[in-house]
């Protein structure tokens, strides 16, 4: 099964709303809670990101037996230093961001916690591409 | 506790009613999205002063019965509206944060 969902970069209104789609659906599939615990923060946090950071994204969501597969594709500024991106702490979100509970640098440390894979590419002035695997079944 | 009796000891006042008969052990305080999303768990209220409306939005996601806000602050529409449609309990509070955990604390503490 494939989602896909498109993100407005600014519209924090709008922030949540992907997380709150594939968590019915992984509901509905009868997937374990703990891993839609999972899954939805990792989500969820980068639906903020794309919102706070770049001008638009798609995610694309791939649900198997196996696996929970989660592509974040954005068009905005990338991401400068990933490794200091990923630190928890940093964090290049605007005031009003900050304002609203947001870019406290939890997000990438977040979404790192609660995958089992990770990968985010990211090219100044282009975009950043993030990857994220939940697999299903705890033999990986 | 039920919900309703913390409600009533607190002297929260009800903004949008929902899980009043929820049994509350334990609840979580920050104004940190990313904090509450990465530590706070199921079924613990969740006492802040952010009022828009991704804060109903995670309130959904992490399956957290009722947002307790803080300073007499008032959610903004489309957290109370997302929040009646996602069956999440809104709570307003005069006192300031750290009364109303204190309080908090002290009231679930007391029932063990």
């Amino acid at each position: 099964m494939e989602l896909k969902f498109e993100i407005e970069g600014g519209n924090f209104t709008g922030a949540g709303n992907a997380s709150s789609e594939v968590k019915k659906t992984l509901k509905q599939l009868d997937v374990d809670n703990a891993k839609i615990k999972r899954i939805v923060v990792a989500l969820f946090e980068a639906e903020i990101n794309v919102v706070a950071h770049a001008d638009s994204g798609i995610i694309t969501v791939t649900i198997d037996d196996e696996k929970v597969e989660m592509l974040v594709d954005d068009k905005g500024p990338g991401i400068y230093d990933i490794t200091k991106a990923m630190q928890e702490g940093y964090s290049t979100a605007t005031r009003q961001v900050r304002e609203m509970g947001f870019g406290a640098g939890m997000g990438l440390p977040n979404i790192k916690r609660n995958t089992d894979v990770m990968n985010i590419s990211s090219v100044l002035g282009v975009g950043t591409n993030l990857k994220m695997i939940v697999y299903l079944n705890d033999t990986h | 506790m039920k919900l309703s009796e913390i409600v009533e000891k607190l002297n929260l006042h009800i903004i949008n009613s929902a899980n009043m008969e929820a049994e509350i052990n334990d609840a979580y305080a920050s104004d940190l999205l990313s904090d509450v999303m990465g530590k706070a768990k199921s079924g613990q209220i969740w006492i802040t002063l952010q009022t828009h409306k991704n804060v109903a939005a995670i309130a959904s996601l992490k399956d957290l019965p009722a947002v307790v806000i803080t300073g007499n602050g008032k959610p903004d529409d489309d957290m109370l509206a997302h929040a009646v449609s996602e069956g999440i309990c809104v709570l307003g509070a005069s006192e300031l944060c750290y009364q109303v955990c204190g309080k908090l604390y002290n009231l679930l503490n007391s029932e063990a």
